[in-house]
């Protein structure tokens, strides 16, 4: 690892504790619904409330997800792991303990990786744990009460801790956001971060170069990329302030307030260090036999890693590019398809030269159109087959880039679908016509005595410029390469 | 009805007969034991019963009967004890677990176990159709081996009024005892159905761990807690008890195994067995832990003689050892607690029960509502368990106990090994008078020396009515087989009582 | 070892139990004394034994049952909150919470 930039001579290591929610339709451990948005407590059944009387039942497939994530970051899948209660007062949570995972967890250790400033960097992870999400507790006033509803708890979670190898806020995000696209390209997590679906706590300390870790205060909940990277930001020179005014860190869970872009102490979680962990006696240890784990790694879908390694090793991509390209698993099918579209599947040299284009289409007009407009790339309205025809088309000089994109408009604001029609019909086709660029070239050499002497004593900005008149005469439809090579000739 | 037979006096299987003979209708069953609950309210067995729903249960019952597409136990009236929830809209009766804490709860579901008894679960199967009579009392949260625990008052012991019928499950002991009910439904945690059967004269059986769903039962004790039922004979438990077992998908701790006809099992004749020796072959093991100086004469005495009449029909006695019986009471009462101080925490007066009169804030909304709602017996085990899962203390009690736990299970199959049947005491003494030990928790810890053992290995025990000892008190014999092996349980017993009629004696004045 | 007036509301606390000094009185002396019949426990030399948290686990291995990944539940609120000491448009109402 590169030697870590100091912020005011202290070195920041940070730890990521992330919440995932998992995809499954029924909750952990109840046959509840997990969709999001329901009246309060309508989603919330028996076991969810806590009746008494009720028990727990473990969702297959939570585990099945569990699974997935631990193979695709090459972790440790424990043939055993045990649940536990975490026992704590809250009016989040009906048991009056959380059921987790404690000394056994499902997935042990694993790694993710992701570009920093284009470069590659690794995190280690310590593990992840499936358990139970809490209610939530609704603070506007209800006459000086709180509302609890209890739809969300008993959602299944993988809870994904990191080491705390990171050692800057823009690291940190770029992690999240590496894991973030992980969880979604594998269909465990629909990764939708304002409905809480992928949650951070981030454990911050300071320290000097070669010192111990310092003392962590971890900020919770953090459920932004943006609000990751402030409430880091804002922590870490609280933290110097206070060590710089000679005053001990004292360990502590904070909040972050978006507005105010502050973090503070939480008043509740005073019994923190005494969960009374203990293996919950309603839930014999889960066995994962070695068979379910092949099954499961069968039915993976391929990673964005390895497909990134196969866009440069088979299409010849650049490593940004083919990082690009998997950015997620529906901008890779959309290269895939643009690609094949262009030159057809098959390699040859003719592919890498077509999926150059392609991915400098999608990392060019696309991205920039999508961005404008926050749309994903599902919802690009260019069909790839059109994106492929266009690409063609200034390929094979029937239009010129200028002329492409004034197609490309076209496509996306619906005008019309049929590449060659929009070409005819916005008149972009270029002049191939060696007779009528020829009587072209004549005039232009004719007007302008001055360039084309500039030229013979051999200045090329005057030949650029000839050129430019050229086009110009030509209304933008003549190739610019076949003029410049008249010219050459005609001035040879 | 055949005249001088009076319709109380009609166990489980002679009220099936005479129902499926129609001799009787479920309805004057129903009426003629409603009346009856009513006249002996004093008894304090019943916290709860419901005259409307169970006579339409009845009604539902004899109609069935008549079409002829009734199950085997239709029509038999049933109580719960109230550690079992009860559908409040069906039933109408409200689900307390004998505490202030639970007043008038209106769960909105059934237990496993109670549809299993009556109509069946939703969607899954039909019940054996018997009619719900009401709730029975029991100590808070099954805590307790006297029923002196329950916030609704104590119940009685129908030998003597002034003595305890044993606990936790002291109303289904009492209700049976005093033929209010044929049969009544139990839970036993520690010793919770064994030790007021003995106490109360009847015949009470626990099944192996995870043949009954805990599904509904409120929990004291998840990896203990097991429900099973009181009766006047073996028989009419193993009907019962055929009718309630069974895997159950709500329960992730429930056997995963076919559906038993205990009964059958039960009638099934040994291999050996001969006229008069119906249990030859059978080898009972005596541990001699379970025959300490300490133990009452009047109830060594008792057994003895039952022991005796056991060889008479065929079984030898042999010499067995279980070394670390005393353990098991520091073992249970670790374990027990730390289980409960978790599973009880769902009490906190936010979304159930019992909540403070106007909280300065939340933590006062808690520790007020959990103050007030709790008995004392229940505060004090919360204490133990939240003291011993408490940082610093784990290893050396939880996991030391749990450690134990094992060593006190592999005594037994060492045991088994020599015998298959294990013979002893439910108990040290006869039942003591109301009030005699309530000042002194500890003491009464020790008094379940003889039924924690099987708890804590999660093996099937039963309580058989084995004679009479001082003061006329009922004395039980304890009988504990291995892992599954009811069968052979309910077949000794049954030997027994064809042998002896102590099972069919009536409190006087009931 | 013995418990102290300190472990006891500690653990009242821990416990969310109101106990008034007579109770905490008795609660001490009452742990005290059923702590005193532990003791003999903490002797036994259990090195090398696993745990039984599960009976059933003495005689074979008890692996967790699943159930499969559907919606099997309905949820009748109303039912639900028959017995909710305090419910506003389907919520349940606590003291404010400041976080």
């Amino acid at each position: 690892m590169n030697t870590p930039a100091l912020i005011r001579g202290y070195e920041v290591v940070i730890g990521l504790e992330t919440h995932a929610q998992l995809s499954t339709a029924s909750k952990i451990f109840s046959g509840a619904s997990t969709r999001f948005g329901a009246e309060p407590n309508t989603q919330a059944c028996a076991v969810d409330l806590a009746l008494p009387g009720t028990l727990p039942v473990l969702n297959r497939g939570a585990v099945e997800r569990a699974i997935r994530f631990g193979l695709a970051v090459q972790a440790k899948v424990a043939p055993l792991s045990i649940f536990a209660r975490k026992n704590y007062f809250y009016p989040d949570l009906p048991k009056g303990y959380q059921i987790s995972q404690y000394e056994i967890p499902v997935v042990q250790g694993g790694r993710v990786e992701f570009l920093l400033g284009g470069e590659k960097r690794a995190v280690r992870l310590t593990r992840a744990h499936l358990e139970e999400d809490a209610g939530k507790s609704l603070h506007e006033d209800f006459h000086g009460s709180t509302g609890i509803d209890l739809n969300r708890a008993g959602t299944p979670l993988l809870e994904i801790v990191s080491e705390p190898d990171m050692r800057s806020s823009a690291e940190a995000v770029e992690y999240a956001k590496a894991l973030h696209a992980l969880v979604v390209w594998l269909g465990i997590c629909d990764g939708n971060m304002q409905e809480g679906s992928f949650r951070c706590d981030a454990n911050v300390s300071v320290r000097r170069p070669g010192a111990g870790f310092g003392t962590r205060r971890e900020i919770k909940n953090l459920n932004s990329f943006r609000f990751l990277q402030q409430a880091i930001d804002f922590e870490v020179q609280w933290q110097i302030d206070r060590l710089e005014d000679g005053l001990a860190i004292e360990q502590a869970t904070l909040l972050f307030n978006p507005d105010s872009g502050e973090t503070r102490a939480m008043r509740t979680k005073e019994d923190a260090h005494d969960y009374r962990y203990f293996p919950d006696p309603d839930l014999p240890p889960l066995v994962i036999a070695p068979e379910w784990v092949e099954q499961v790694r069968a039915a993976m879908p391929e990673l964005p890693g390895a497909m990134a390694e196969r866009f440069q090793r088979e299409d010849g991509l650049p490593a940004y590019d083919a990082q690009m390209m998997t950015q997620s698993l529906d901008f890779a099918r959309c290269y895939e398809a643009v690609r094949d579209a262009c030159g057809g599947p098959g390699g040859g040299t003719g592919r890498a030269a077509w999926a150059k284009q392609a991915a400098n289409w999608l990392m060019g007009e696309v991205s920039k159109r999508l961005n404008a407009e926050g749309l994903a790339i599902a919802q690009m309205p260019v069909a790839p087959a059109a994106l492929a025809a266009l690409i063609r088309r200034v390929a094979d000089g029937t239009v010129s880039n200028s002329g492409a994109r004034q197609v490309f408009d076209a496509l996306w604001s619906g005008a019309g679908d049929d590449v060659d029609a929009l070409i005819e019909s916005r008149g972009l086709k270029q002049m191939n016509d060696a007779g009528a660029l020829a009587a072209l070239v004549d005039e232009v050499l004719a007007k302008n005595e001055k360039s084309v002497a500039e030229v013979r004593a051999g200045k090329d900005k005057a030949f650029n410029a000839l050129v430019g008149q050229v086009m110009k005469a030509s209304q933008g439809k003549a190739n610019p390469a076949q003029a410049a090579e008249l010219l050459r000739r005609k001035l040879g | 009805m055949s005249a001088g037979t009076e319709l109380h006096a009609l166990g489980v299987a002679d009220a099936a007969r005479a129902l499926r003979e129609r001799r009787c209708s479920a309805v004057e069953l129903t009426q003629h034991l409603l009346a009856r609950a009513a006249a002996h309210a004093g008894l304090g067995a019943f916290l709860a019963v419901n005259e409307a729903a169970a006579l339409a249960q009845a009604r539902a019952a004899d109609a069935r009967l008549a079409r002829g597409d009734a199950g085997p136990l239709a029509g038999v009236p049933v109580a719960h004890k109230d550690i079992f929830v009860t559908d409040f809209a069906t039933s109408g009766l409200p689900s307390t677990a004998g505490s202030r804490m639970l007043a008038g709860y209106r769960s909105p579901f059934d237990a496993t176990v109670v549809a299993r008894l009556g109509d069946g679960e939703p969607g899954r199967g039909a019940g054996a159709g018997m009619v719900t009579l009401g709730k029975l009392n029991c100590d808070e949260f099954a805590m307790g081996s006297a029923n002196e625990n329950s916030a609704f008052g104590p119940a009685r012991n129908p030998w003597d009024a002034s003595r305890v019928p044993g606990g936790s499950s002291g109303g289904s002991a009492a209700a049976v005892a005093a033929r209010l009910v044929p049969a009544a439904t139990g839970t036993d945690t520690g010793g919770s159905i064994r030790q007021p059967a003995g106490f109360s004269g009847v015949t009470g059986i626990k099944p192996t761990y995870g043949v009954c769903s805990r599904y509904g039962m409120i929990a004291f004790a998840s990896s203990l807690d097991q429900a099973g039922v009181l009766a006047r004979s073996a028989e009419d438990c193993a009907l019962v008890l055929s009718a309630m077992s069974g895997f159950d998908e709500r329960d992730a701790t429930s056997a995963q195994r076919p559906p038993q006809d205990f009964h059958a099992q039960m009638l099934q004749p040994r291999e050996g067995a001969g006229a008069g020796r119906p249990l030859a072959g059978l080898r009972l093991g005596l541990p001699r832990e379970f025959f300490p100086a300490a133990l009452a004469a009047d109830v060594h005495g008792a057994l003895r003689a039952a022991l005796a009449e056991l060889e008479k029909l065929g079984a030898t006695l042999v010499d067995v050892s279980l070394p670390r019986t005393e353990l098991a009471i520091p073992v249970y009462y670790l374990i027990a607690p730390a289980e409960a101080s978790s599973n009880l925490s769902r009490f906190d007066g936010v979304r159930y029960g019992h909540r403070a009169a106007d909280p300065a804030d939340l933590l006062d909304l808690y520790k007020r509502s959990r103050s007030e709602g709790f008995g004392a017996e229940v505060q004090r085990r919360i204490m133990i368990g939240t003291y011993v899962l408490s940082h610093g203390y784990y290893d050396a009690y939880y996991l030391q106990a749990q450690k134990l736990r094992r060593m006190i299970a592999d005594d037994f199959q060492g045991c088994f090994r020599d015998c298959d049947v294990i013979a002893g005491p439910v108990a040290p003494s006869v039942a003591w008078k109301i009030g005699e030990q309530a000042d002194d928790p500890v003491k009464a810890y020790l008094a379940d020396i003889f039924t924690l053992p099987a708890s804590l290995a999660g093996l099937p025990g039963m309580s058989v009515p084995a004679g009479f000892g001082a003061h006329g008190m009922p004395v039980g014999l304890q009988l504990i087989g291995n892992y599954f092996d009811e069968a052979t349980l309910l077949q000794t017993a049954h030997a027994l009582q064809q042998a002896t009629d102590f099972h069919a004696r009536v409190p006087a004045g009931f | 070892m013995a418990l102290t007036p300190a472990d006891v509301s500690r653990i009242a606390h821990l416990a969310r139990l109101e106990l008034s000094p007579d109770q905490q009185a008795q609660m001490l002396q009452q742990l005290n004394g059923f702590f005193g019949i532990v003791e003999q426990m903490s002797a036994v030399d259990t090195r090398g034994v696993e745990p039984l948290y599960t009976p059933l686990a003495a005689v074979h291995a008890v692996p967790l049952r699943l159930r499969d990944d559907v919606v099997s539940e309905t949820v009748d609120r109303e039912a639900n909150q028959a017995s909710a000491p305090a419910v506003e448009q389907g919520l349940y109402l606590v003291p404010r919470v400041i976080e």
